[in-house]
């Protein structure tokens, strides 16, 4: 019978009912998965693991069964995040692991819980100069206003997914899919997007954005006007002309005080849109998902016809966008019309260069959420001495162990950079509300002193004794280690 | 290597969490003190060999039902072929399609024989046995997406109706459906019946050969499927308001059917934020659905979800 199946179907012999598991599936018991042909859990509690700072970040299950006790603490420093720890609802538990350590000398004590968020949702950054739509519009998951788009930032465009108005101020489809589509973006899935008036986009944490269909490979080098001044020397002798096509700001060689000081011929170019300073032009175009950001396709609508007066018949033109990836180059004919040729070779290597120094694009995901009343209560009975203590830097907020930004007045509202998470960190309740993990370390103390519930603090050793339903990962590299004691008044 | 059955009290010392392989049980009891302790005992005590006498028929349990299937030998077992047996002549349908809600029933009847409960239920994800005398009620809150779930409706039962199972199935659950309905929660008077029941009216909420639907064979996600290489519902892509209605409607007629023939009580049938609700034959004033049509009310009787004015943070 085992003959009939993909050779990396496994079988799970954790109960009687001994499944075969495909690859990427989990068996009956939806604990037990196929990952990559190994058998691992995949539903525990969340320990991160210092020690295996690099490799796999899963540790199979059978390995983990081999003799492993309290004893390895004396080599490995282990965290315990709140992934998998459960929530202090309804208000009024302390939370559900409050567990001790002492690092480096230090009592340590850290709270670890899983924060029923309404009050929450993502700041998405999107590496592109394509226009995704007007600011303000409205954001759609599958027909549903979720969010919407705010700023325009240099190289990117922002969107505000989730908020509490979403998720619940609206129809109950409305927040369902509001959940749904922020769940998916804090666990680092695929999500579908379009904006009103604008661009259909498909984005993952940490993954290049793909707008209207085309990925975006890479972030513009800098505004037009930038990219002339980085690269006029190159061009130089080597083309009359260059115009750098952005939909913030076109740059003109010869215009432009880099040509200026190289001392570039006049070349009786004429631009549409509006002069801001010699050689840089807004509003060249409407903006778009073309070159540069603008709507168009064809450079060459952006420009009027050449002036007699200045040019000449096989005046050399360069026209570029921001990250190298349209160029064209043309020669004016007798009657002084451009004609598209050949990219010359001595050319070809500046757009390529433009081109590399260009950054990958990604979207990256910021989950915001504000931490109320029933979850700092299961941290202390005195909740606003947590604040306290927050703000004065005496207690570390980390989500899942990566390091938490702590917003500047009232509450604690903080914002955490989900790629830093450990995979699937995020849940949900029917609400509906996101539910984060988060965790507070502070000096043994220290949370005395701010009226901490001591009576339910463990040392560490006993909770890694439980390790029926806990999962060790590596803690990931770039974060710093979530125990180390705070040094006195430094801000992180 | 066995993983040993979790027994255990939730962190709100009330509950009861019994876990053993991919049986997940929480279950609640009301009473006296003492009678509550006596029960949880009794649950954990049968508990813990129930899936080692289900895998030891495994193979039987999971063969298509008809007249002609050997009887198994288990109690649990008996019970889910005798739950599908009304369905053999007309369905595809194995005895493991009642297996949640047998087992749900066999540990609340443990429970019962060994205390005087006021009220008990037994959840075994989303399958529910539930003990209720008289003059008590329960409120159910039903989902119809547990991968993002909201409440869609409520029903209240009380002791004096007949209602002592209520099961949910749809084809974003644990079990593969052949159906397109995201949820489809039954009533029934046990709850391997209500569990059976609503296998059958999620895989009749369906449109067959409608391209915006995905279905593979249910092996090619779990080769040990009892389901073989019967297509079973991957993808729903969104369907047209004509579309839901017909599926639903192709659903509620067979669940009008079961009622009739007295094989369940009621039934709510859910696909995209769509709900059709087939009533008991008669106006049966023992218990209520609620909020199915009201979606600013489903969210009244859940524990977890505030009023609009207090959001948890």
């Amino acid at each position: 019978m085992t003959d009939a199946f993909p050779p990396d179907t496994v079988r799970c012999d954790a109960c009687p009912v001994l499944c075969y598991i495909k690859r990427g599936h989990a068996g009956a018991c939806d604990r037990y998965a196929n990952h990559e042909g190994q058998l691992i859990r995949v539903d525990p509690h969340i320990l991160l693991d210092r020690a295996k700072s690099q490799g796999t970040p899963l540790v199979p299950f059978l390995e983990r069964d081999s003799p492993w006790d309290g004893q390895l603490l004396a080599q490995r420093e282990t965290f315990i995040t709140a992934i998998g720890a459960g929530t202090t609802y309804p208000d009024y538990k302390p939370a559900p692991f409050i567990v001790s350590s002492e690092v480096d000398g230090v009592d340590m004590v850290t709270v670890v819980t899983e924060g029923i968020f309404s009050y929450c949702g993502v700041k998405l950054k999107i590496d592109t100069d394509r226009h995704l739509g007007p600011e303000r519009n409205l954001v759609r998951a599958q027909g549903e206003p979720v969010g919407h788009v705010t700023t325009a930032e240099y190289g990117s465009q922002m969107l505000s997914i989730g908020g509490v108005h979403h998720l619940t101020g609206g129809t109950k489809s409305e927040g369902r899919v509001t959940c749904e589509t922020l769940l998916d973006l804090c666990n680092g899935k695929e999500v579908a997007l379009t904006i009103d008036e604008g661009a259909s986009i498909t984005v993952a944490a940490g993954k290049p954005p793909v707008v209207n269909g085309q990925r975006e490979e890479r972030m513009r080098v800098g505004c037009g006007s930038a990219t002339i001044g980085m690269f006029a020397k190159q061009w130089f002798d080597k083309v009359d002309e260059v115009v750098v096509v952005d939909d913030h700001i076109t740059g003109v060689l010869s215009e432009h005080q880099a040509g200026k000081m190289l001392g570039v011929r006049e070349t009786g170019i004429d631009i549409q849109g509006q002069r801001s300073t010699p050689g840089r032009y807004f509003q060249v175009a409407q903006p778009g998902t073309g070159w540069g950001g603008t709507n168009i396709s064809d450079p060459l609508t952006i420009l009027k016809p050449f002036k007699v007066k200045s040019a000449w018949p096989g005046l050399r033109l360069l026209m570029v966008s921001t990250t190298g990836e349209q160029f064209a180059y043309y020669e004016l004919d007798d009657a002084l019309r451009p004609v598209e040729k050949d990219l010359p070779p001595a050319l070809r290597e500046s757009v390529t260069r433009i081109r590399e120094n260009c950054e990958p694009a990604l979207t990256t995901v910021l989950f915001m959420a504000g931490a109320g009343g029933s979850l700092r209560a299961g941290v202390t009975e005195n909740p606003v001495k947590l604040t306290d203590s927050v703000k004065h830097s005496l207690t570390r907020v980390t989500a899942g162990g990566a390091p938490a930004y702590i917003w500047p007045g009232g509450g604690i509202t903080f914002m955490v950079d989900v790629s830093r998470m450990p995979e699937n960190a995020f849940g949900y309740v029917p609400t509906p509300a996101i539910v984060a993990p988060i965790e507070f370390t502070l000096k043994k103390t220290d949370y005395a002193s701010l009226g901490g519930h001591m009576d339910s603090v463990r040392p560490l050793q006993e909770v890694l004794r439980e390790k029926e339903r806990q999962r060790q990962i590596a803690s990931s590299p770039e974060n710093p280690w979530p125990l180390k004691p705070p040094a006195p008044g430094s801000h992180e | 290597m066995r993983d040993p059955a979790i027994i255990r009290l939730l962190l709100d010392g009330r509950r009861l969490h019994l876990n053993d392989g991919p049986i997940d049980l929480i279950i609640e009891a009301d009473g006296h003190a003492t009678a509550i302790r006596a029960a949880y005992e009794a649950a954990a005590r049968r508990f813990v060999t129930i899936l080692d006498e289900l895998c030891a028929e495994l193979p039987l349990l999971r063969c298509r039902s008809a007249h002609s299937s050997p009887q198994p030998r288990g109690r649990i077992a008996s019970a889910m072929s005798a739950a599908v047996r009304p369905y053999c002549e007309r369905h595809f349908i194995t005895p493991m399609a009642a297996v949640a809600g047998a087992v749900a029933e066999a540990v609340l009847a443990e429970m019962t024989r060994a205390a005087d409960l006021e009220r008990a239920y037994v959840n075994n994800g989303g399958d529910i046995a539930f003990h209720l005398a008289a003059s008590r009620r329960y409120t159910l809150g039903m989902i119809e997406r547990p991968d993002c779930p909201t409440l869609f409706g409520s029903v209240e039962v009380s002791g004096a109706s007949s209602v002592r199972g209520a099961a949910t199935s749809g084809w974003r659950g644990r079990s593969s459906s052949l159906g397109i309905a995201d949820a489809v929660t039954v009533l029934a008077e046990t709850a391997a019946q209500a569990d059976a029941a609503a296998t059958i009216i999620a895989n009749a909420v369906d449109l067959p050969d409608h391209p915006a639907i995905t279905r593979v064979p249910a092996s090619e996600i779990a080769p040990d499927s009892d389901l073989g290489a019967i297509p079973v519902t991957r993808e729903v892509g969104p369907l047209s308001a004509s579309d839901v209605d017909t599926a639903l409607h192709r659903g509620a007629q067979l669940a009008e059917t079961l009622r009739d023939r007295r094989l369940i009580h009621s039934a709510a049938l859910c696909l995209q934020d769509r709900v059709v609700l087939v009533s008991p034959s008669t106006a049966d004033a023992s218990y209520c659905w609620d909020g199915l049509l009201r979606p600013s009310a489903a969210t009244a009787h859940n524990p977890l979800a505030p009023q609009r004015s207090s959001h948890h943070a």
